[in-house]
């Protein structure tokens, strides 16, 4: 039975959670709201309008921003993901030194501050004469989010029977077949999420981003931070319509997160 | 002759990858902050450092932010934690979720929409270094909320219920057995919200109105001017980030995958 002290309580529970939701998603709701109506100051009243929605679909210089954001995080991603699955598979299969040597170093880009990293690469690219490029953008994004693969895929490789792997070779499989076929379907979850995590991670990158990217390059990061901290060039028409951007991406984040948990769920109750 | 075909072979790229690229990098790091623009040996980079009285101060200033900063988010992550932790909601991760999925929106538009919202109440420009820590407490929350609640949710209800038949009260069981079972949990967030609010310039130059300087901001600084500076500057920070993960007894591993795994 419960008292009025534990109603209390309760209450009080059910306020903290609520007033700290509200200070996480404070901003991103005001920024949604402002991007319907068509001023450029926050606060000011205004018409309801999609003016920032097609200022932000018309100034080619965005839409590039964004393309190349898209397509950075995509390459990164599937190669970080191939050499970090590879490279998860190396460490498990190697002897204790090696692999305690490889993990090792795998976690130094895991705990490094990233402007660390990121000065230590733009150091040795042009000490090794590597002009900044999109070779070295790769590799500045490959640098960051490889490692979280490996992350994701060794404890799939753990809960995996090793013998099925041998039994593939006692039947006659090659060891390439045997790996596609037996070994591999057995991480394809870590691989999964090793994916998304190298996805979330290269688009969010805005340090490592900036000392590797060759000139005139931009991303979301560095435009809007460009376009906020200098905003000489940038009219307040561009900073309005990173409200729009800011929404969308809410919008999509929010789909993905209730697509994923009611597919989730289903895969759990079919099991 | 042929190469023998081995599993362990399928790790050679990545191994080749990390020495290239993250093993010489650190090398050359180490080479540049020990020795002077000639390539003479010195440690005169690490001395002069400690020995500016401005960047001192801002050293100290930057400290006290992290840890302001550090001590917010525990505050806030910690009874967030606790509550969803212990709740006997059904649907708890979906709480959860809900405090995790901001982290998925661009870090640089999350700075930008608390800089906007910080320029309509009339703050931006105003209390830059309040404006630091509160951006930073915003972005980097979550970092602490979750590694806490996983400590937490590891723990044996039966301890609770072990401790009340014991006789023990709310608080006793809080302080003898909650606490330090979650401590490393805390010590996770607290090693990722530390370092970043140390290091991670982006939030301090858009909501410090260019008066907050940062550790991080040094690199930046020296990556123009002083290549020997800027890599002692690195060094120092790896040697901060080293310490701490092994005085703290290193950050769990799960903990750093951004709640991917919820």
């Amino acid at each position: 039975m419960m008292n009025r002290k534990g109603i209390l309580v309760n209450c009080c529970k059910a306020v903290f959670i609520g007033l700290v939701l509200l200070f996480l998603y404070a901003p991103i709701l005001l920024l949604a709201v402002y991007s319907f109506i068509d001023t450029d100051v926050i606060g000011t009243t205004g018409e309801f309008s999609f003016v920032h929605y097609t200022a932000l679909f018309t100034d080619a210089k965005v839409l590039e921003m964004i393309a190349n954001t898209l397509v950075i995080a995509f390459v990164s991603a599937a190669l970080s993901t191939i050499l970090g699955t590879l490279g998860a598979l190396g460490i498990y299969y190697s002897k204790k030194r090696a692999k305690t040597v490889m993990g090792a170093v795998n976690r130094i880009p895991i705990i490094n501050a990233e402007i660390v990293t990121a000065l230590a690469l733009a150091i040795a690219f042009v000490v090794c004469a590597i002009p900044k490029s999109y070779f070295t953008l790769l590799v500045g994004h490959m640098v960051i989010s490889t490692p979280f693969v490996v992350l994701s895929v060794m404890p799939k490789l753990k809960q995996m029977d090793n013998s099925l792997y041998e039994a593939a070779l006692d039947l006659g499989a090659s060891p390439a077949k045997a790996l596609f076929r037996v070994v591999l379907p057995q991480i394809v979850p870590g691989v999964i999420s090793g994916f998304m995590l190298a996805i979330t991670l290269s688009l969010d990158d805005y340090i490592v981003t900036f000392y590797t990217r060759p000139n005139g390059f931009e991303t979301i990061s560095t435009y809007v931070f460009n376009a906020t901290t200098r905003g000489n060039a940038q009219t307040a028409a561009t900073l309005s319509s990173f409200w729009a951007l800011t929404t969308i991406i809410f919008v999509l984040i929010l789909l993905i997160v209730l697509i994923s948990n009611l597919t989730g769920r289903k895969k759990e109750e079919t099991r | 002759m042929r190469l023998q075909f081995s599993r362990k072979m399928l790790g050679i790229p990545y191994a080749v990858f990390l020495l290239f690229f993250v093993i010489l990098p650190m090398l050359i790091i180490l080479f540049y902050a020990f020795t002077d623009k000639e390539m003479h040996f010195t440690f005169e980079n690490f001395v002069r450092f400690f020995s500016d009285p401005s960047k001192l101060s801002t050293i100290a200033y930057s400290l006290v932010i992290a840890l302001i900063t550090t001590l917010a988010c525990l505050a806030i992550a910690y009874p967030v934690a606790y509550i969803l932790a212990r709740s006997r909601m059904k649907k708890k991760f979906v709480l959860l979720l809900l405090f995790v999925t901001p982290m998925w929106i661009n870090f640089v538009l999350r700075v930008n929409a608390i800089r906007e919202l910080l320029n309509w109440v009339g703050l931006l420009g105003e209390a830059n270094y309040f404006n630091t820590i509160f951006g930073m407490v915003y972005d980097f929350l979550p970092f602490m909320i979750l590694p806490v609640y996983t400590s937490l949710l590891k723990i044996d209800p039966s301890y609770y219920e072990a401790s009340a038949d014991l006789g023990a009260g709310w608080t006793r069981t809080f302080t003898r057995i909650t606490l330090p079972l979650s401590m490393p949990g805390i010590m996770s967030g607290i090693t990722m919200v530390f370092l970043p609010s140390m290091t991670n310039y982006v939030v301090s130059d858009m909501l410090g109105n260019s008066k907050v300087t940062i550790i991080g901001k040094f690199i930046y600084e020296y990556f123009g001017t002083n290549w020997n500076m800027g890599s002692m500057v690195a060094l120092i920070l790896l040697i901060v980030v080293f310490l701490s993960t092994w005085l703290t007894g290193g950050f769990k591993e799960e903990d750093t995958v951004r709640g991917a795994n919820i």
